[in-house]
């Protein structure tokens, strides 16, 4: 299925119920005085948003608007994975104290522009698009990070973000200027169809693969351009944070995978990948991930800002989810779509915590979160030590069961990759130290009597609660989520 | 139409890169830093256009150039913009002095 513009649109109705929702947004911003109806609203799309989605199962797969965008399952389980993770920081942001003190109809309508690049990114199947929903996610973050009005820290983060964001998005349209003018074409199939013959030049592609990486690798974060990451999630207002430690950084991996996978490889009848033109990233991958999560885990270890922690942990996270990439085969690109879910749900559980406690102190210094099982919020004290102990990939938690696929999927592939794992293990079990710090600060240390309360509201437990059951459920019973994932990983390849 | 002219276009957009990265590297300021941005895109810019002329044989590559100078002025927008808070909050648009979180 190859269709024009006006037929495309009938496979499109997410798109159009998210560009409808944020435009109704902004013009309502305009005349409604109420404070609360943007957040209602917002919901109410991305919902809409996500019934349509699953409507798509039924399409027959294909290329949408003369060859621009891809729909298929690949392309909807990244629609569906970014309005769940748009919906959640949603609901974390109607309990945020941080939140209500900026313009929420704004706040919603960028959010939701992001997520609108986000399904960009996971179905583009052409450099231009790659590109443009790139910047689209960019652009809107960079504004969504410097939201906090008087914060010095969220305005410091903006530039920073702005910054590191513009030049690895510049590096990364040379690198694809070079790959333009070596095959003379923008689509994906085309560039494939040209690389696979004669006469290309290995080491121009080799360096091109390199410059668009940095591109790829800001959004992903992993090393050497994490660089912005602990600033930026340390400055952005929290439930925003979340939003962009989960989705965005899945949009990445997304991104990536449609261009090295359907674009630059060719899919063998085993379910193993072949590189085209004898090109060795993978081994870059290899090396990469490697360094991104030792670099990840070893910084994490002595911060005492909790969030800029997470922020090492998302790097090392991040490294995890590279080594599916590196290993050149579906099975582990099924592990980290698995993957990629359960560190949503307990990545933004924590989060969730984290919020709850800085509604209160206006800091996430860790010396906040002493003795706070024994200040009034127990129960938030127990989910986050579950979330804390999933991110270490302890059993019986979903961390574990991710952890377990990637590991299997690149102890399977022998050689090098045994050596990949192993680094990977010892760092799950470095990891261990700095999320257990903070389970025994919350236990162990008896608060000082000016610690303050903490107290939550209900709306948190609402969220909070589910996050918590999702975490342990998946730990224990991944059956349908594994089949949803593998599912997921069919690509229309023409 | 020789192959030599498209290598001197590359040329220059390769040179335009590094000066492009050098000025985000070394420059203090915001906004030169900002200008070191636009220079990178611009050298791609360059050798889209150049490919797109000599050796592709359809538009493409210009249309992909006009593109990226609408998003280059997106992004000078949203820089400018986040270079006045950084102004107002600071006093100053030293990248090195707004500098208040630190490992």
């Amino acid at each position: 299925m190859d269709l024009k513009n006006v037929a495309s649109l009938t496979f499109f109705c997410p798109e159009i119920i998210l560009s409808v929702t944020i435009l109704l947004i902004i013009a309502l911003d305009l005349i409604a005085q109420s404070r609360r109806w943007p957040a209602a609203l917002a919901l109410i799309g991305c919902l809409c948003s996500l019934i349509v989605s699953f409507d798509l199962y039924s399409a027959q797969p294909g290329l949408l608007f003369h060859r621009m965008i891809v729909l298929d399952n690949f392309s909807i389980f990244f629609k569906v994975f970014s309005l769940s993770a748009t919906i959640l920081c949603i609901l974390m942001s109607i309990g945020s104290n941080e939140i209500d003190k900026v313009h929420e109809g704004e706040y919603y309508a960028l959010l939701l522009t992001c997520t609108l690049g986000m399904f960009f990114m996971a179905s583009s199947s052409n450099l231009l698009m790659a590109y443009l929903s790139l910047e689209m996610v960019s652009l809107g973050s960079y504004v969504l990070t410097g939201f906090l009005p008087h914060s010095r820290r969220s305005s410091e983060a903006a530039l920073k973000y702005l910054i590191y964001g513009g030049v690895a998005s510049g590096t990364m349209i040379y690198g694809m200027s070079w790959i333009f003018g070596m095959t003379g074409s923008m689509d994906y199939a085309a560039i494939q169809l040209a690389l696979s013959q004669e006469g290309i030049n290995k080491a121009a592609l080799f360096i091109a693969f390199i410059f668009i990486l940095a591109g790829f690798g800001y959004k992903i974060v992993f090393f050497p351009f994490h660089m912005w990451s602990p600033d930026v999630y340390q400055g952005a207002p929290t439930p925003f944070t979340a939003y962009l430690s989960v989705a965005s950084n899945t949009a990445g991996l997304a991104i990536m995978i449609r261009f090295f996978f359907p674009g630059m490889s060719k899919l063998l009848a085993s379910g193993d990948w072949t590189a085209t033109a004898g090109v060795e990233w993978p081994q870059v991958l290899l090396a990469l991930s490697m360094l991104t999560m030792t670099i990840g885990n070893l910084c994490a270890l002595n911060q005492r800002n909790v969030k800029r922690m997470l922020a090492y942990s998302g790097i090392a996270h991040a490294g995890y989810m590279m080594m599916g990439l590196a290993i050149l085969n579906n099975e582990g690109l099924a592990a980290i779509l698995f993957y990629a879910v359960v560190y949503m749900i307990m990545n933004l559980g924590a989060f969730l915590v984290v919020g709850m406690v800085s509604n209160v102190t206006g800091d996430e210094d860790i010396d906040d979160y002493r003795g706070l099982a024994w200040r009034g919020a127990t129960v938030p004290a127990i989910c986050l030590a579950i979330f804390l102990f999933s991110l270490t990939g302890m059993p019986p938690f979903a961390g574990f069961m991710g952890k377990f696929f990637l590991f299997s999927a690149v102890v399977k592939q022998g050689g090098a990759f045994a050596v990949l794992a192993i680094v990977a293990a010892l760092n799950s079990v470095v990891s261990l130290y700095y999320y257990a710090k903070i389970v025994k600060t919350m236990f162990l240390d008896s608060p000082l009597p000016e610690d303050k309360q903490v107290t939550m509201a209900a709306n948190n437990f609402t969220l909070l609660l589910p996050l918590t059951f999702l975490t342990i459920l998946f730990g224990v019973y991944f059956g349908p989520l594994v089949q949803y994932t593998n599912y997921s990983l069919r690509f229309f390849i023409k | 139409m020789s192959p030599n002219e498209l290598s001197s276009y590359l040329t220059i957009g390769a040179i335009l890169f590094g000066l492009g990265l050098f000025t985000v590297l070394t420059r203090r300021n915001a906004i030169s830093v900002l200008m070191g941005v636009e220079l990178i895109l611009n050298s791609a810019n360059i050798n889209y256009v150049a490919f797109s002329h000599f050796s592709s044989g359809n538009s493409a590559g210009q249309i992909y150039a006009i593109f990226v100078i609408m998003l280059a002025a997106a992004e000078a927008a949203v820089g400018l913009a986040i270079v006045l808070a950084i102004f107002k909050l600071f006093h100053t648009i030293d990248v090195e002095a707004a500098e208040t979180m630190k490992d």
